[in-house]
C-alpha cells in the first residue's frame, strides 16, 4: 500500500513537470482494495481487469514498478511501449487484462475473462474492478446477468470512492447500496469497509470460495474515497476540504495498517525501514522513466495487426 | 537542505497559469496533503497540494501574479529531516538542488497536439455578415455557450442533458453558467450511461422537445451510436415523414493531447455516411455559434462535433443579435488562385498557416472551411478547383473512408477535367493515436505536411 502510496505521489510530480501528459487517475486513498484483494487471489490463475485507474492495481499484482512509471512517462521501456500511456497498461503475463478507457467496458470484459475460465475449466476466476459511476452503465446488468445466468466465475467489486468524476454517489444512483445491484439477477452482495485491508481480504476470502464452488458471480462493493482530483485538471468543487481531510486523517489505510502491525509487533523501525525502502524503489523508478529514451518512430506502425496481409 | 516547489502543469493543456493565492506563507510547516496555494489554469482554478512534510523556505513567486510558466520555481522548501533521505525525498514537484536544478531539469514532453490549434485566423468573414458589423472578442468554449443560452431563452423546449453538464459546468466548461440561469429542469447532470440518455433524449425529441445531448466527449457517443444511427436518424423516413426528431448531440472529438487511442478520434466520417443526419463540424468562434444556434432550431437530428483543443481559442465574432448561420454552407475563409486547401474543424487552422507560409514561396492558397459535412457543399469546393485546378484536402484523422476521401471521389467524378494534379489528401497516420509524445506528434498531421501536399499538386 505504501509503495502504491508513494508511486502515485511521484506520479503526480511527474505530471506537474510535465514530464507525463494527458490524463492521470492516481488511486491515492483506496490502495487497501487493490492490495487486499491481490493478497487473496492465486497468480498465474486468477485474472484481473480494470479501468483507467490502473497503476495501484498492476502494482499490488508486482508487476514493475519501473515499467508501469516508463509507461506514464511514454518511453520505449514502458509496458505498452509508450503507446498506451496511463489508462491502457496491460500484462498478459500476470494475467492482467487492464488498464480500459472506456468507462464500464471491463465489466463485460470481465465476464468475457470468467467465461473463458469456466470455459477451460482452469479453476481460475476473474476480478473485474469498476467504479460506482461506471456502475451505472447498461452493459454492467447486461453482464451481470449473463454471468449469473452461465454461472461464470468472477467477482464483480465496485470501488465505491463516492464519486464519478464531480458525482457523487446518490446524485446518480437510485439505488445508493451499491452491494445491491445484483439482487435482481440473484447476485449476491457484500458490502465492505474497502478502507480496511484485512476487511478486503476477508471478504475475498468469502467470495472466492462462493465463486470457486460453482455458485456463479459475486459482488462486492468496496466502500473507499479518493484523495486526490478524479484526474490531474480536477478542481474538486464538489466535494469539501474538510470531507477529504476528515477521511485522511480518521480512515487512512496505511494508517490503519500500520497500527495492524505494530499491534502485531513489528516495530516502528522495522516499518520506518520499509518505508525507506519503498521510497528507493519509487525514486529508482522515477529516474528510470526519465532517463529511458521515447520509442522507436517505426513503434508507430506496429502491433496495428497480428499478421502480415 | 533546499527542496524547489515548481508551478505545476495541473492540466493536459496548460503551458502557464495565475498564481493566485498563496494559503503557506514562509516558515510555515507543511504536511502531505496541505494546500500550499491556489492556482488558476486554462480551465479553472485548482488547489496544489503538499505532498510531503517540511517547511516552507523562500516564497519566489508572488500571489497574484500573470503568465507563471510550468516549472518555474515557486517556493523552496527544507525536508523534515532532509539530509538523512535526501536522495529518495519526495517533495511536491521538485527535488533538484537549487543550484544546478536547470542543468539537471528534465525534458518535459511536447504534445503532438501542440502543434494542431494554430491560432490562424479567416482572412475572409462570412458573407453573411453585413458590412461594418462590428466584431467581439470570444472564445469557442464561450461562443458554444452563449449559443445554447440564446436559444434556450427563446425556446423553452431546448434543454440540455449529459455528464458533468450542470453543476460541474460541464467536463470542459462548455455549460458553464447554464445550470445557474436556467435551473435543474433545464440543465440536467446525467449518471454515467450515454446510451441510457441518448435514448431518453431521442425519445424526448420524437415527444415535442429540442434536447442538446452533450457527450462527454465523441469517444463515449460509440457507446450511444445505436440510437444516433438506428433511432434518430431513421424516425422521419420510417415515418413517412410522420415523426420527427429534432435533436443535437454535441461535444468535443478529434485528437486531444496524450490521451491514447480510446480517447482522440475523429468520428465525422463516421456520421457523415449515415443519411438522416446532420453533421456540423466548425472551426472558429463565430460558426461554432452561428452553427450550434442553427442546428439547435434544425428540425432534423444533429451531429455537432466540436474539438476540445479549440474550445480556449479566441476569435472575432460579429455582434449581431440572434446570429444564425446556414447549414449546408462551406465557406471561404481565404481565397488564392493556386491550389485549394479543403478542410473543416481543427484542420482549417493547419491549412490557413499553411497557406499563409506558401504565400512566402510563391503560392496563392485558397482555404475552404466545409463546416458542415453533411449535406457537403460540394459546389463551393467545385468552383474553388474551377480557378485553381489544384486540390488538397486537410483532415485531422484517418485516410481511410475519410472525408478527404469523399471529397476526391466527388471531385474526379464531377470535374475530373478541371484537375491538373491527382487530388491529395494529408491526414493523420493510419494508426490507433499513440499515447508517447513523439508518437503521437509523428501522427498527427501538421501545416508542414500540407505546405508539402500543396508543393506537390503544383508541381513545386
Ligand atoms: C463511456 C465513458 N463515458 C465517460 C467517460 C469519462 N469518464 C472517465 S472516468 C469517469 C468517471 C467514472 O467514475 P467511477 O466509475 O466512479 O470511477 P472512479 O473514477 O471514481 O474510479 C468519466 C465520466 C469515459 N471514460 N467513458
Ligand atoms: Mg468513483
Amino acid at each position: 500500500m505504501v509503495l502504491i502510496r508513494r508511486f502515485e505521489e511521484k506520479a503526480g510530480q511527474l505530471y506537474g513537470l510535465g514530464l507525463i501528459g494527458g490524463f492521470c487517475h492516481l488511486y491515492i486513498g483506496q490502495e487497501a482494495v487493490a492490495v487486499g484483494i491481490q493478497s487473496a487471489l492465486t497468480p498465474g490463475k486468477d485474472s484481473v481487469i480494470t479501468g483507467y485507474r490502473d497503476h495501484g492495481h498492476m502494482l499490488a499484482y508486482g508487476i514493475d514498478p519501473n515499467v508501469i512509471m516508463a509507461e506514464l512517462t511514454g518511453r520505449g521501456a514502458g509496458i505498452s511501449h509508450g503507446k498506451g500511456g496511463s489508462m491502457h497498461m496491460f500484462s498478459v503475463e500476470h494475467k492482467f487484462y487492464g488498464g480500459h478507457g472506456i468507462v464500464g467496458a471491463q465489466v463485460s470484459l470481465g465476464a468475457g475473462l470468467g467465461f473463458a475460465h469456466k470455459y477451460n475449466d482452469d479453476g481460475g476466476v476473474c476480478v473485474a474492478y469498476f467504479g460506482d459511476g461506471a456502475s451505472n452503465q447498461g452493459q454492467v446488468y447486461e453482464s451481470f446477468n449473463m454471468a449469473e445466468l452461465w454461472k461464470l466465475p468472477i467477482i464483480f467489486v465496485i470501488e465505491n470512492n463516492q464519486y464519478a468524476m464531480g458525482t457523487s454517489v446518490n446524485r446518480s444512483s437510485a439505488e445508493d447500496q451499491l452491494y445491491r445491484r445484483g439482487e435482481s439477477f440473484r447476485i449476491p452482495g457484500i458490502q465492505v469497509n474497502g478502507m480496511d485491508v484485512l476487511a478486503v481480504r476477508g471478504a475475498t476470502e468469502e467470495a472466492l470460495k462462493w465463486v470457486q464452488a460453482g455458485k456463479g458471480p459475486i459482488l462486492l462493493e468496496m466502500k473507499t474515497y479518493r484523495y486526490r482530483g478524479h484526474s490531474m485538471s480536477d478542481p474538486a468543487k464538489y466535494r469539501s476540504r474538510e470531507e477529504v481531510q476528515e477521511m485522511r486523517d480518521k480512515s487512512d489505510p496505511i494508517e490503519g495498517a500500520k497500527a495492524y502491525l505494530l499491534k502485531a509487533g513489528v516495530s516502528e523501525d522495522e516499518i520506518k525501514k520499509m518505508d525507506q525502502d519503498i521510497r528507493k524503489i519509487v525514486s529508482e523508478a522515477a529516474d528510470f522513466a526519465e532517463s529511458s529514451p521515447e520509442p522507436d518512430a517505426a513503434e508507430l506502425y506496429t502491433d496495428v495487426l497480428v499478421e502480415q496481409y | 537542505m533546499g527542496i524547489e516547489i515548481k508551478m505545476p502543469a495541473l492540466s493536459p493543456t496548460m503551458e502557464e497559469g495565475t498564481l493566485s493565492k498563496w494559503l503557506v506563507k514562509e516558515g510555515d510547516e507543511v504536511k502531505s496533503g496541505d494546500i500550499l496555494a491556489e492556482i488558476e489554469t486554462d480551465k479553472a482554478t485548482m488547489e496544489f497540494e503538499a505532498v510531503d512534510e517540511g517547511k516552507i523556505g523562500k516564497i519566489m513567486i508572488a500571489e497574484g501574479t500573470d503568465g507563471v510558466k510550468v516549472g518555474t520555481v515557486i517556493a523552496t522548501m527544507a525536508g523534515e529531516d532532509g539530509a538523512e533521505e535526501a536522495p529518495a525525498k519526495a517533495a511536491p514537484v521538485a527535488e533538484k538542488p537549487a543550484a544546478n536544478a536547470e542543468a539537471e531539469a528534465p525534458k518535459k514532453a511536447e504534445s503532438g497536439t501542440a502543434k494542431l490549434a494554430t491560432e490562424a485566423k479567416a482572412l475572409v468573414s462570412d458573407p453573411a455578415i453585413p458590412e461594418g458589423t462590428e466584431y467581439v472578442k470570444i472564445t469557442v468554449r464561450e461562443a458554444l455557450r452563449d449559443a445554447m443560452a440564446e436559444e434556450m431563452r427563446s425556446d423553452d423546449r431546448v434543454f440540455v442533458m449529459g455528464e458533468e453538464v450542470a453543476e460541474y459546468q460541464g467536463a470542459y466548461k462548455v455549460t458553464q453558467g447554464l445550470l445557474a440561469e436556467f435551473g435543474p429542469r433545464r440543465v440536467i447532470d446525467t449518471p454515467i450511461t450515454e446510451y441510457g440518455f441518448a435514448g431518453v433524449g431521442t425519445g424526448a425529441a420524437m415527444g415535442g422537445l429540442r434536447p442538446v445531448i452533450e457527450f462527454m466527449t465523441f469517444n463515449f457517443a460509440m457507446q450511444a451510436i445505436d440510437h444516433i444511427i438506428n433511432s434518430a436518424a431513421k424516425t422521419n423516413y420510417m415515418s413517412g415523414g410522420q415523426m420527427r426528431c429534432p435533436i443535437v448531440f454535441r461535444g468535443p472529438n478529434g485528437a486531444a493531447s496524450r490521451v491514447g487511442a480510446q480517447h482522440s478520434q475523429n468520428y465525422a466520417p463516421w456520421y457523415a455516411s449515415v443519411p438522416g443526419l446532420i453533421v456540423i463540424a466548425p472551426y472558429d468562434a463565430a460558426d461554432a455559434k452561428g452553427l450550434l444556434k442553427a442546428a439547435i432550431r434544425c428540425a432534423d437530428p444533429v451531429v455537432f462535433l466540436e474539438n476540445e483543443l479549440l474550445y480556449g481559442r479566441t476569435f472575432d465574432i460579429p455582434k449581431i443579435d440572434d446570429y444564425v448561420l446556414p447549414i449546408g454552407k462551406a465557406r471561404i475563409v481565404r481565397e488564392g488562385k493556386d491550389v485549394t486547401l479543403v478542410s473543416y474543424s481543427i484542420g482549417v487552422g493547419l491549412a490557413l498557416e499553411a497557406a499563409e507560409t506558401l504565400a512566402g514561396e510563391g503560392i496563392d492558397a485558397e482555404v475552404i472551411d466545409l463546416r458542415t459535412l453533411r449535406p457537403l457543399d460540394t459546389a463551393t469546393v467545385l468552383e474553388s478547383l474551377k480557378k485553381t485546378n489544384r486540390i488538397v484536402v486537410v483532415e485531422e484523422g484517418w485516410p481511410t473512408c475519410s472525408i478527404a476521401s469523399e471529397i476526391a471521389a466527388v471531385v474526379m467524378e464531377q470535374c475530373f477535367d478541371d484537375l491538373d494534379a491527382p487530388v491529395l489528401r494529408v491526414t493523420n497516420e493510419d494508426v490507433p493515436l499513440p499515447y508517447a509524445a513523439n508518437l503521437e506528434k509523428a501522427a498527427l498531421i501538421d501545416a508542414s505536411r500540407v505546405v508539402v501536399a500543396a508543393k506537390k499538386v503544383c508541381y513545386r
